[in-house]
């Protein structure tokens, strides 16, 4: 016999009340550098949150330890700053004891790809329902600008002076590996996408990794100027959208077209009324052409930016099959002892 | 380590009633722990007291026939006194050379050696690295030897029920048990049941299994292999009246946390990474699932760790266990739960160190660790268990500690405790007090670190609760707001009121009492978890004879109880005994230096002897 645990969160039943950002900003200063990439990511966040319409009180982040990791401060949810590289499992925890809670993750690249890098693979493959957002700033921020595990080659830093021999990790491709089902990618100035890829990624039930590229004006200023640069951004990246050809550039004149046997992608002309039909059509459930797509940069690709992978699956709790509102109680725990064999000493035997 | 003590008189006309020690060995595919077990269940239900001890080695499967690859199992039965597996073996079994050769010196002298003959052959001595056959040579004259051709009486006896050869020559260790349960006047029909229901789908072996042990009994009874006339009457315990089972530590944990969840109504979440000897916990925890009790294999011990604090961050018990390495991984989270202030119980099934030590073996040389093995100053309750049945109490006090004080609690055990085996006394589950869960925390001017003048614990709002929302971390915080703080006062404040947190656990737990022994006099013999047995019966034998000794065993290691100066102040001399090299007995030092402290080290991977702790406390007498 078990009783329920009055402790956890019901499932959101009544009608959600109109929220605003607002209702998401704690009183606490924020302190990012002026210009960091961040400031647009916890706007994106907060907005994202109110139109979700949960109510604070069952939004949940979890960070590690980073520049990046300092969002739940500034969230006005339950929050919880950890320690360095273990939030997904943290947030693991969290999701055992309390399925029905909305749970982020935030990590920077040092925190989800180097020291959790494990945790991180873990989450994923496991499917545990968390938003896992990595601001990837390619730098290690928080301890003054090494170079970190998402950092070209040849990077010059306080801890590769002489430039990085080490290859970066291609965080997109990584999380395919793990067997992630939802894969994005946005980045912090892009307003008019990063919200949208945000709430998609909420909505999905199970692990959504989005990686979202930060600048970090004080170690790596620049270090995504493809995607930042308004006059370069039409050229060098594709946004994703399912069902759609996969047509980019200034004038969208040029598309993106998989040549399936060998598994590469090249770019084609489009337009000026000419044929279209060898445009490849973004299809997110598609695990090689999310492959591809991870893959794709520069200098003879544009960067795919969106979500470039989306088949949903039976997340943790719903394998797991266990339910957490159960509690043991005496007259079950009664059952446990006495399990097995078992003797009776008689009270007239008493000593 | 210490020298062998002369073992006291133990000679067949010796004192009749006393406990006797059986140890069964052979090679680990001989199904020993099988036997074992079985014997134990037998022992339980004629009423004996009893401790077992398994001892296996730690390949899965070595070569058969080698040394390295001997498992062994020792009992000691007898009254109500029994509460070590016994010092020297009265019976010893050995199926093949290799185990006699690694358990010999176990057997006292004069002892009964049971040996297969048939195993002693050529290839079998080889193995083993015996030059001579033992059996013939006489270098067995000091012992009684009983040589038997054991595999083949069995496979006369199995064949006819329609099994193989390999099949019937496998059923020696049931021959040997039916031999031994003759011998003890033991009750055959537990087992002969257990074999039918365990081979329910190959009734012939269970026939075959059976036919072995009865003509192992049979063989007993026509040979009337008299045994030692002392064993024959080693005397059942008279228990307090009750319902008792068999209980190992790792059962004892498995059920106390069970009971921790019971008596909080907080679903526990058990989160680990497999690791012996502690990884029984999470396989008699993931027994249960279903029963409110969630487990979680990690992908390492942080993950476990952390996981464990999000679960109780989330509003559940969250729980890991680990064994020595494992240990080490988890610091930095325990400094997380610590400066979070939150509950969680952290279990460490001690073994043989440094690094992987040996694995199997037991020590007690994580204490230091447990004590101080985190960055900064992040002081925590440690708890050590000294037997299978208190296992079960520790560990709902450490739940009850965690809940009530917002502070995770670590938990010691050891590798002996761990597989050793008790009768133990079925608590009464509605006289078990309640582990009391406030969660009445009223939103309105609510912050997460606002402190109860009691406890000093902060409340426990779980995320979901209306209006309750706040944001921890192990980012030091205002001690009043809760927001982060660099202010060096504040950190002076809060790191003096982490400290104070411990004072007030002080006071919440019972204080410091002999118990054993004389209240005062010469010497108090100071010991934690496992040894508790062999000090306890030492010191026992001892006073009995009049001598001025006493026994304290301490299961709370931080805090340290109230009253235990006053205590050491009472005796001449203080010998803290331990497995490990005087790690205890350092952290007391250091605590009361105007206390003379003498240690009682041993670290040889086994646990101490009754007979080491008598002849080591008999120094300080003389
Ligand atoms: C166990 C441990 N090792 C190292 C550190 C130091 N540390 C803090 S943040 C960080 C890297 C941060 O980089 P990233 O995760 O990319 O975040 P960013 O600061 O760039 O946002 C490191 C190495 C730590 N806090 N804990
Ligand atoms: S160091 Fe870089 S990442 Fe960190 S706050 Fe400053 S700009 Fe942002």
């Amino acid at each position: 016999m078990n009783v329920m645990n009055p402790d956890l969160a019901a499932p959101d039943t009544g009608a959600t009340p109109e929220l605003t950002a607002r209702d998401f900003t704690t009183d606490q200063e924020v302190r990012w550098c002026p210009g960091c990439g961040d400031y647009a990511i916890l706007k994106a966040v907060r907005g994202v949150l109110a139109e979700a319409g949960r109510r604070p009180d069952d939004v949940v982040f979890i960070s590690g330890i980073g520049c990046a990791a300092r969002f739940p401060y500034y969230l006005a949810s339950y929050g919880f700053h950890t320690i360095h590289g273990r939030a997904p499992a943290v947030a693991t925890g969290v999701k055992m004891a309390n399925p029905d809670l909305d749970v982020w993750v935030v990590g920077g690249d040092g925190d989800f790809l180097s020291i959790g890098g494990n945790h991180l693979m873990h989450a994923l493959r496991r499917n545990v329902d968390l938003n896992l957002i990595m601001p990837n700033n390619a730098v290690y921020g928080l301890t003054k600008g090494q170079y970190s595990p998402a950092s070209a080659t040849g990077m010059r830093s306080p801890s590769s002076p002489s430039g990085s021999v080490e290859a970066p990790v291609n965080a997109a491709l990584l999380a395919l590996g793990a067997g992630a089902r939802f894969i994005a990618r946005s980045a912090d100035t892009l307003q008019d996408h990063l919200p949208g890829v945000l709430k998609a990624a909420q909505a999905h039930r199970g692990a959504s990794f989005v990686e979202i590229l930060q600048n970090c004006v004080v170690f790596n200023d620049g270090a995504f100027e493809a995607v930042r640069d308004k006059g370069l951004t039409a050229d060098r990246t594709l946004r994703l959208e399912h069902g759609k050809p996969m047509i980019f550039g200034k004038d969208r004149d040029k598309g993106i077209a998989v040549d399936w046997p060998s598994g590469t992608a090249r770019v084609v002309p489009v337009g000026d009324g000419g044929p279209v039909y060898d445009v490849t059509v973004h299809d997110q459930t598609n695990l090689a052409l999310a492959t591809i797509l991870a893959r794709m940069d520069a200098p003879d690709l544009p960067l795919a930016l969106g979500v470039l992978y989306h088949v949903p699956a039976d997340d943790f709790t719903a394998q797991r099959g266990d339910a957490p509102r159960r509690v043991i109680d005496r007259v079950a725990l009664t059952g446990l002892l006495s399990a097995g064999k078992t003797w009776t000493v008689g009270e007239t035997d008493a000593a | 380590m210490l020298d062998q003590p002369t073992p006291p008189d133990l000679s067949d006309n010796a004192a009749a009633q006393g406990p006797a020690v059986i140890r069964f060995a052979g090679d680990s595919g001989d199904g020993i722990q099988t036997l074992g077990a079985e014997f134990t269940k037998s022992s339980a239900l004629t009423g004996h007291g009893f401790m077992t001890f398994p001892d296996f080695p730690a390949e899965i499967r070595a070569p058969a026939g080698t040394t390295f690859g001997v498992s062994a199992f020792q009992i000691q039965i007898g009254g109500d006194r029994v509460k070590t597996h016994g010092d020297t073996v009265d019976v010893l079994v050995a199926l093949n050379p290799a185990a006699l050769k690694t358990n010999l010196s176990a057997l006292r002298p004069g002892g009964l050696l049971i040996a297969d003959a048939d195993a002693f052959a050529k290839r079998g001595l080889e193995k083993a690295g015996y030059a001579a056959n033992p059996l013939e040579d006489g270098s067995l004259d000091g012992y009684r030897l009983e040589a038997i051709e054991i595999s083949r009486l069995t496979r006369e006896a199995a064949l006819p029920e329609g099994v193989t050869k390999k099949e019937a020559e496998t059923a020696r260790n049931f021959w040997a048990l039916g031999l031994v349960y003759w011998m003890f006047a033991q009750d055959r029909t537990p087992t002969a049941a257990w074999l039918k229901s365990k081979f329910a789908k190959r009734p012939e072996i269970a026939a075959a299994n059976t036919a072995a042990m009865d003509a192992g009994h049979t063989y007993g009874d026509v040979t009337d292999m008299a045994p030692p006339p002392r064993l024959r009457a080693v005397a059942p315990a008279s228990p307090r009246p009750g319902t008792y089972r068999t209980l190992t530590g790792i059962d004892g944990m498995v059920l106390g946390l069970a009971a921790a969840s019971a008596l909080s109504g907080l679903r526990l979440h058990y989160c680990s990474y497999p690791i012996t000897p502690a990884s029984a916990i999470l396989h008699g925890l993931a027994k249960l699932g279903g029963e409110g009790v969630a487990t979680f294999q990690a992908e390492d011990e942080i993950a476990a760790a952390t996981a464990a604090i999000g679960a109780s961050f989330a509003g559940g018990l969250g729980v890991t266990g680990t064994s020595g390495p494992g240990m080490a991984l988890k610091a930095e989270a325990l400094g997380l739960a610590t400066a979070a202030e939150l509950p969680l119980i952290v279990i460490d099934v001690q073994r043989a160190g440094p690094s992987t030590g040996m694995p199997t073996k037991v020590e007690q040389a994580d204490l230091n660790l447990a004590l101080h093995g985190r960055h900064g100053e992040a002081p925590l309750p440690v708890f050590a268990a000294a037997g299978p049945g208190d296992s079960f109490e520790t560990v709902i006090e450490a739940a009850r500690t965690a809940v009530t004080f917002m502070t995770p609690v670590i938990v010691l055990s050891d590798a002996y405790t761990a597989n050793a085996a008790e009768p133990w006394r079925l608590p009464d589950v509605d006289a078990l007090a309640d582990i009391a869960v406030d969660r009445d925390i009223d939103p309105d001017g609510f912050h997460p670190f606002r402190r109860d003048a009691e406890t000093l614990a902060r409340p426990w709002a779980v995320p979901g609760m209306t209006g309750l929302a706040h944001r921890l971390g192990g980012i030091e915080r205002s001690a009043g707001s809760g927001h982060i703080s660099y202010d060096p006062d504040n950190h002076q404040e809060m790191t003096d009121l982490r400290a104070a947190k411990l004072d007030h656990i002080r006071g919440a737990l019972p204080p410091a009492a002999v118990t054993a022994g004389t209240d005062a006099g010469r010497v108090l013999a100071v010991g934690w978890g496992s040894t508790q047995g062999a000090l306890k019966t030492a010191v026992e034998d001892l006073a009995a004879e009049g001598h001025a000794v006493g026994h304290l065993h301490l299961r709370h290691l931080s805090p340290l109880p109230r009253g235990l100066g006053e205590i050491f102040a009472l005796y001449d001399q203080v010998v803290v005994a331990e497995l490990n090299s005087g790690q205890l007995r350092g952290h007391l030092q250091g605590l009361f230096p105007h206390v003379s402290f003498r240690g009682l080290n041993k670290v040889t991977g086994q646990p101490f002897t009754v007979a080491e702790i008598d002849a080591a406390l008999r120094e300080d007498l003389s």
